[in-house]
């Protein structure tokens, strides 16, 4: 596993657009926002899902911003399907109405995944810095009458902890058959409002024992899913599932990435699909290539053991953390920069004992809001 | 969780097998996919609602009859199971 070739990508991400609605405090989209101007066309698209079929890939995630303020969105669900992918489409629910879920499904839409900002409005309003929990209510009704696999997504942290077993109800009541409670990840919007977002760890602990539980009643009924949020983690994750090796992200204007938060690495170029075909860029971009296999790793990572199967982590927490892309993920408790991520850790379990224990009663942080692209 | 001989398995919605002129064969579903071959694919194939568990059995034991038949069945209710935990299959009575 020394070498840097490349294995066959399963997934594409397709970030159809970066505008949206809402305006979520840990939106995973770059501090820049791509243009609408600049968007990639339904033709480019097409073209797009084609070339990553013939890649080998087999599912293609449509998410942004909010995929359905894309106009075209039925004919690039028909194109995906036309290239044989499976599609899923990762949304906040608007703008959505009945008859429009309609053509989504008769699209050959295959996977419906709704997020969510909490279980309760207020928690979600100020989260999202908008209304849209009651139209998530009625896109769940919806669904029940549609043949679609359904997914909701509690994105979670300090401030909606104490909401997850009315998460799980709210799941059980829906035609859910997947549920996904993911921790913030540390990046973009999120890596901004980090100290309001952090959970403690005794929260955490609460949290993950919660989720055996369910998962052993759920079994056969509903896939519970959790990550949890790596600061507190033993080892990393092995985001994107290693560089370059499973996923590909295509930006609203074309550009090839990694990961999500790539661009955050000084000195990283990325090739556009205008410009390379998907082939190219995943076998020979310099992107791609930069943190694929091991030849870039250092020491703990370079002689360590489990460096096959958590790839050293994530290379744009590395950069955020420790300034150095090709540094070992500092929350990895091998890492000689781990005393970092302990020093924020100790911050929030400070934070907290000063601080009543009550979310709802601590007082509403000053969020940065993700604003909506030019 | 058992395995009712009686219910009729058929693929939970957004679960589905890629295009006949795909290879290799592959279930796909909720951010996961399955290369199918063999009896794997024998089995999926026949989770159409129509069939019933033990129809589905039956079926495979005579398809491959050389197998000793209860190593068959085993072998099919374990599959089965594992689908169901991935729950990507919907058992109607
Ligand atoms: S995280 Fe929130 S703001 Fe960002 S794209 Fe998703 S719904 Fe929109
Ligand atoms: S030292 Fe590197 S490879 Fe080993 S566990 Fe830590 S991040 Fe993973």
């Amino acid at each position: 596993m020394t070498s840097t070739s490349a294995n066959d990508p399963l997934a594409l991400i397709a970030e159809l657009t970066h505008r949206c609605p809402l305006h979520c405090v840990y939106c995973s989209n770059p501090l820049a926002l791509t243009q609408r101007t600049t968007e990639l066309s339904t033709a480019d698209w097409s073209r797009v899902f084609q070339e990553a079929a013939a890649l080998g890939v087999l599912q293609a995630d449509f998410t942004g911003g909010e995929p359905l303020t894309r106009p075209d969105i039925l004919d690039l669900i028909r194109a995906a399907r036309a290239a044989g992918l499976y599609v899923n489409l990762i949304t906040s629910g608007m703008p959505l109405d009945e008859s429009r879920l309609e053509a989504l499904t008769q699209a050959g839409l295959d996977h419906f995944q709704l997020s969510f900002q909490g279980a309760r409005e207020e928690t979600a309003q100020e989260i999202s810095g908008t209304k849209a929990h009651a139209q998530k209510l009625r896109v769940l009704e919806w669904l029940k009458h549609h043949r679609l696999a359904v997914t909701l997504n509690f994105v979670i942290h300090r401030r909606n902890l104490d909401q997850l077993p009315e998460m799980l109800a709210l799941a059980e009541s829906s035609s859910a058959t997947r549920v996904e409670f993911a921790h913030v990840q540390y990046y973009g919007w999120a890596f901004a409002n980090r100290d309001s977002l952090l959970p403690t760890r005794e929260q955490l602990m609460q949290s993950v024992d919660f989720f055996k539980k369910s998962q052993e009643r759920l079994t056969g009924k509903i896939r519970i899913e959790y990550v949890v949020p790596d600061y507190y983690a033993k080892y990393p994750k092995p985001c994107m599932g290693g560089w370059g090796r499973k996923l590909m992200l295509i930006t609203p204007n074309g550009d090839a990435l990694p990961c999500h938060a790539a661009r955050v690495i000084p000195h990283l170029s990325f090739e556009n699909v205008k410009d390379h075909s998907l082939q190219e860029i995943w076998e020979s971009s310099e992107a791609f290539q930069k943190f694929r296999g091991e030849s870039w790793m250092q020491d703990p990572c370079k002689t360590c053991d489990r460096r096959t199967q958590d790839f050293g982590g994530c290379r744009c927490q590395a950069f955020l953390l420790a300034a150095d892309a090709a540094a070992t993920d500092p929350v990895c408790s091998l890492a000689p920069q781990r005393p970092k991520v302990d020093a924020i850790l100790a911050t929030v379990a400070q934070a907290s004992a000063c601080a009543p224990t009550n979310i709802s009663t601590e007082s509403k942080p000053a969020w940065l809001y993700r604003p909506n692209p030019a | 969780m058992s395995i009712d001989l009686n219910a009729h398995p058929r693929l939970s919605p957004g679960c589905r097998m890629n295009e006949k002129t795909q290879q290799p064969r592959t279930l796909l579903m909720p951010e996961r996919a399955l290369r199918l071959h063999g009896p794997s694919l024998e089995i999926v194939e026949r989770c159409d609602g129509k069939r019933s568990v033990q129809q589905i059995i039956a079926e495979l034991q005579e398809l491959y009859s050389k197998a000793e038949p209860t190593k068959v069945e085993q072998d099919i209710l374990g599959y089965l199971a594992l689908l169901q935990k991935e729950r990507a299959l919907d058992f109607e009575p």
